[in-house]
């Protein structure tokens, strides 16, 4: 008997019988849905989906009744209805990336990045302009706002983690609390508090503190959890060999989180790089390159975007639409960058 | 630890020995800046929010003395000038209450469409979907929650509002009835329903990813347990994660209020300002606090700046209370079981 293997097998799995099965299912009630639809007055692309979904319940739950009773009956409807919620779901996501690469295609060209909109104005033909001024400006504004929340989120996260003071409870909280500010009151804010009583006029760096507001509790609730997933014996460790807090956490626990810590960035740059209302409340949103953060009006790619929409013609939304999908690669990276460190992050 | 010096060998001759080391638990000076340094660094959240209260306090006090409590139960907003040409506080009047209960109505019907979605979609992630599907997915509706706001405004705009408008007529056709749904000027466009609509695709990742977390951890001896006893996949999230993270979700419904609440850009490009209180969803006037700022802000002069300042403390205030309430009931369900 020594030939005799063992195959691993997957009892639960679906049989070709079962799936043949449900694919019946869905058939059935795809004709009932057609049937009703050529027959009543409901008519349109809405109606098909409604019936669609109630003759496959109906179908589903009179399969199960009259095989195995009444409960997986039950089961079988909220299978349905739970299929539903994720495609309801999904449905605007994937129009969403259709839409910005349908629309967005026309307005693309290499002239994008090489030239600002000193000489043009938003409705000249597409190929004139571009919108390097407002990928300078994005990147100095979102520059400073990380420069200043950084610091500030990594120590609010070591501090909730590695000093456990008697603030801690309450600063989480008010972590929390301010990670839910409206972005337009992070502008108000800065506009309230620096703009109007201290430089009188709008600049890069006004833009890049009313972003860092919304940057902060970003970093630091990330930074929290990932510095939380360092296991304490690496910190008993430090401590075991002589070494204070400080060199212990500044040589052991840090760099031990440091991709976790890149992808805290990395999230913070991504939230805050499609922020719109603070940008258009206090950067001022000039059109041509300006790199100098603390003098005159700064564009900004959700500017640009929003310059576009609010203009109005077919050429200047056109030219939003690219904007937009320069924006959103921009964030599609950062997000997939996020994603590979967190991934390579785990599996260790 | 003391021991150890005391313990010579023949190397050393015993006049060299040091001196017994006295063991404190004193932190070292570096400590003590270190630990200085990040509780600042860890006040600064309580600081940020400080100051944004007492600047925008500050600068809208001004109209908030003379409004009262007009400023939230009022609904008119105009600028008076006298003749000189400046503007004439007593004669002026700023009422933000149309604004404010738009912003709730917009806020509260994005609620109850996301919420039923995105916890049935959160159950399908948890409990049925196979694992390839479950982590694509999630990858997916985590990067929906990175969208701009800005690209909602105008995905809203040019391709959700047509259909929204045709399920809202059809709504009105069939449900006129219901008060909610009454209007006597079929006007469409740009209602709270579609700006409702939009918030609700912006906040359904949010109250998804929250939900999906609560579920999952739900105690698995109890999911184990309904499972040995015969029960269906319903059966058990009916009798086990349903009353385990019922707290959880009504969390994340109020993160996603918050959030739709301070919304800007998405709601500016869908919906028409009115300053009349309605409560009509279907009638294409709305109002919102935020997009009024954003309206209001391009031509206002000092004192109707300072007024949009008020209107944004309001806004804070509201924002920073269902906030702070959603937060506390996520972190206490989030804290058992396991």
């Amino acid at each position: 008997m020594s030939n005799l293997t063992l195959k691993p097998t997957k009892p639960w799995k679906r049989t070709p019988k079962q799936q043949l099965l449900i694919a019946v299912n869905l058939l059935v009630a795809a004709a009932i849905s057609f049937v009703i639809v050529l027959v009543t007055p409901m008519k349109g692309k809405l109606a098909y989906l409604l019936l669609f979904f109630i003759s496959t319940i109906i179908v589903n739950f009179a399969e199960n009744y009259f095989k195995s009773g009444i409960a997986p009956a039950k089961d079988s409807i909220a299978t349905s209805f739970v299929t539903a919620g994720l495609i309801i779901a999904v449905v605007p996501i994937f129009s969403i990336l259709f839409t910005i690469f349908e629309r967005g295609r026309a307005g693309l060209n290499f002239n994008l990045f090489s030239h600002d909109m000193k000489s043009n104005g938003p409705n000249d033909p597409l190929g004139q302009g571009g919108l390097l001024h407002a990928l300078v400006g994005s990147g100095i504004m979102v520059g400073i706002a990380l420069l200043i929340s950084l610091p500030i989120g990594i120590l609010t996260a070591i501090y909730l983690t590695e000093i456990k003071g008697i603030f801690s409870r309450p600063i989480k909280f008010l972590v929390q609390a301010m990670s839910g500010v409206p972005s337009i009151v992070a502008g108000l804010f800065i506009l309230s508090a620096v703009v109007f009583p201290i430089t009188k006029s709008s600049s890069g760096l006004m833009g890049g503190l009313a972003l860092s507001i919304l940057m902060i509790p970003t970093i630091a609730r990330t930074s929290e959890e990932v510095l939380l997933l360092i296991p304490s014996d690496l910190r008993e460790a430090g401590v075991a060999l002589g070494g204070t807090q400080w060199r212990t956490i500044s040589l052991i626990v840090v760099p031990a989180a440091k991709s976790g810590l890149i992808t805290a960035i990395i999230l913070g740059l991504a939230r805050v790089a499609g922020e719109t209302a603070p940008l258009i409340l206090v950067s001022g949103g000039g059109d041509a390159v300006n790199p100098n953060p603390f003098h005159s009006p700064m564009g900004s790619l959700p500017f640009y975007i929003w310059k576009g929409f609010t203009f109005g013609t077919t050429e200047s939304i056109a030219r939003s639409w690219a904007g937009i999908f320069v924006l959103l690669s921009i964030i599609f990276i950062l997000f997939i960058a996020a994603r590979t460190l967190s991934g390579s992050e785990e599996k260790k | 630890m003391s021991t150890t010096v005391s313990g010579t060998n023949s190397a050393i001759s015993p006049t060299s020995t040091p001196e017994k080391r006295e063991i404190t638990t004193k932190p070292r000076f570096s400590d003590k800046v270190f630990r200085g340094v990040a509780t600042v660094g860890g006040l600064s959240s309580l600081v940020i929010l400080g100051l944004i209260l007492i600047f925008l306090g500050y600068q809208g006090f001004q109209v908030l003395r003379s409004e009262g409590f007009g400023f939230i139960t009022g609904s008119n907003w105009q600028v008076m000038q006298d003749n000189a040409g400046n503007t004439d506080l007593a004669a002026s009047s700023f009422g933000i209450a149309a604004m404010l209960v738009g912003t709730l109505l917009c806020a509260a019907l994005a609620v109850s469409i996301a919420v039923p979605i995105s916890v049935l979609c959160a159950l399908y992630l948890t409990f049925y979907a196979p694992q390839f599907l479950k982590k694509i997915m999630v990858a997916i509706i985590d990067l929906m929650a990175a969208f701009p706001s800005i690209l909602f405004g105008m995905w809203g705009f040019f391709v959700l509002m047509p259909h929204v408008e045709y399920w809202a007529k059809l709504i009105h056709k069939y449900f006129g009835w219901i008060p909610l749904f009454k209007m006597e000027v079929p006007v469409f466009t740009r209602s709270p329903f579609v700006a409702g609509v939009v918030l609700a695709i912006m906040i359904i990742p949010i109250i998804t990813s929250v939900s999906r977390e609560i579920f999952s951890q739900t105690p698995l001896d109890r999911v184990q347990a309904a499972y040995a006893l015969g029960a269906t996949r319903w059966s058990m999230i009916r009798a086990v994660v349903i009353p385990y993270g019922k707290s959880g979700v009504v969390g994340g419904a109020m993160l996603g209020l918050g959030r739709a609440m301070g919304e800007t850009v998405a709601v500016y490009t869908v919906l028409n300002l009115v300053y009349q209180i309605n409560w009509h969803v279907l009638i294409g006037a709305g109002g919102n606090v935020a997009s009024m700022i954003l309206l209001k802000f391009g031509e206002a002069g000092p004192t109707e700046t300072r007024a949009l300042m008020a209107a944004g403390l309001v806004l804070f205030l509201l924002t920073l209370l269902v906030n702070s309430i959603a937060n506390t009931i996520v972190s206490r369900t989030g804290g058992k079981g396991r």
